[in-house]
């Protein structure tokens, strides 16, 4: 499972996650103060460059950027219709730069990475009953299952083709679902054998 | 407190969200948000694994899906998703998927297909459509009305998702029960 971090050598990927992290969250709750088009226009073009700076390939930049501009262009569209186009443009460029900032985010840090930022941000927690560890766990169960599970789709689909059912997601997820619990049993078992205690 | 067997059952149906998202999203027309079958998971996961642990399956898919896998279908995920006028329908997903599995937990003296069918589209529908609305009119300025008429495009693919979940669900919970157990 790559994700869809692209490595290169750049100041923002030798960011720490953490502290992008908090980049965010603060732009976030600064630009609810700013209500100026022009303002947030710089801003816009200022997370754009920002792509250049962590020299990522335009094309798969483009690619990932093409479905935020289109839902911006239609909430803008909607916004001018109901509301009004001067306000439409301010909240439709506030969360467009937020998308630009969070997809930079993306594609600049390893999966691995933003893994243990965080569970590391999920420490404090721990007072309220979060144990950090079967966190880490359950994510890393998940991420080693998602290829397997999706292998048994598909064989699951080749099965019920022969059968004239692939089309039908009942004839799918049924088996799917059986298949995964009790995959599930034997996990479980296979985890606790091995005398796993995370408390 | 977790059990090594909750969450394992947590982790597997987060990787099931995901190979859900296999299935290829439907379009509708000029709006940019496809029908997937990946809120179909969200009724699936409360109406099989009960309240807490669907809710904290659908919880550790968008964790997934924010660290930078893409998972969501059609191949979208990173951070960026959380962050659109349409966040709100995601971040609902963990409290749809809990509603549904509260209800299915309440009914699982007699679960009909009929009283799953209800918990699917109470939790399913009702819970995420009440938060995801609240959030296009928040996040995009909208007046709460027009985020609602708006949403309602995409009622008519979720009533079918819920038929669909209540009766995957149904044969499930028949041949190899989980909330009891």
């Amino acid at each position: 499972m790559l994700g869809l971090h692209i490595p290169r050598e750049s100041p923002l990927h030798a960011l720490a996650p953490g502290a992008k992290m908090l980049a965010l969250t603060l732009a976030a709750v600064g630009l609810i103060w700013v209500a100026d088009p022009r303002i947030l226009g710089i801003l816009q073009a200022a997370a754009l460059g920002l792509f250049a700076l962590a020299r990522l390939p335009p094309g798969e930049v483009a690619a990932q950027l093409r479905p935020v501009l289109l839902l911006g262009l239609f909430f803008f569209a909607v916004h001018a219709l109901l509301v009004g186009w001067e306000s439409g443009l301010v909240t439709v460029l506030r969360f467009t730069i937020l998308i630009s900032l969070a997809v930079l985010i993306t594609l600049t840090t390893r999966v691995s990475d933003m893994v243990e930022a965080l569970e590391r941000g999920l420490r404090p927690l721990r007072r309220v009953g979060v144990n950090p560890a079967k966190v880490g766990l359950m994510i890393s169960l998940a991420i080693r299952f998602v290829p397997l599970l999706i292998d048994l789709v598909r064989e699951i689909q080749a099965a019920q083709r022969s059968r004239g059912l692939e089309r039908s997601v009942t004839a799918v997820a049924v088996p799917l679902i059986v298949k995964t619990l009790r995959m599930a049993s034997v996990l479980t078992d296979a985890i606790e054998a091995r005398g796993y205690d995370p408390d | 407190m977790l059990t090594t067997r909750d969450m394992v059952h947590i982790a597997l149906f987060a990787a099931i969200m995901a190979a859900l998202g296999l299935m290829p999203p439907i379009p509708v027309g000029f709006i940019p948000v496809p029908i997937t079958a990946q809120s179909m998971g969200v009724m699936l996961a409360g109406s099989i694994l009960g309240a807490r642990r669907g809710g904290l399956a659908i919880l550790l898919f968008l964790a997934l899906v924010a660290v930078g896998l893409p998972l969501l279908s059609g191949g979208r995920g990173g951070l960026g998703v959380f962050f659109g006028p349409t966040a709100g329908f995601l971040l609902s997903w963990p409290v749809g998927a809990f509603a549904v599995g509260w209800l299915t937990e309440r009914f699982r003296a007699r679960l009909t297909f009929a009283r799953l069918l209800a918990a699917c589209a109470a939790g399913g529908i009702f819970v995420v459509y009440a938060i995801g609305i609240v959030g296009v009119s928040l996040i995009a300025g909208l007046p709460l009305f027009q985020a609602a008429a708006g949403s309602m495009v995409f009622i008519p693919g979720d009533l079918v998702k819920a038929v669909v979940a209540a009766f995957v669900a149904h044969t499930v919970n028949r041949s190899y029960p989980v909330i009891r157990g």
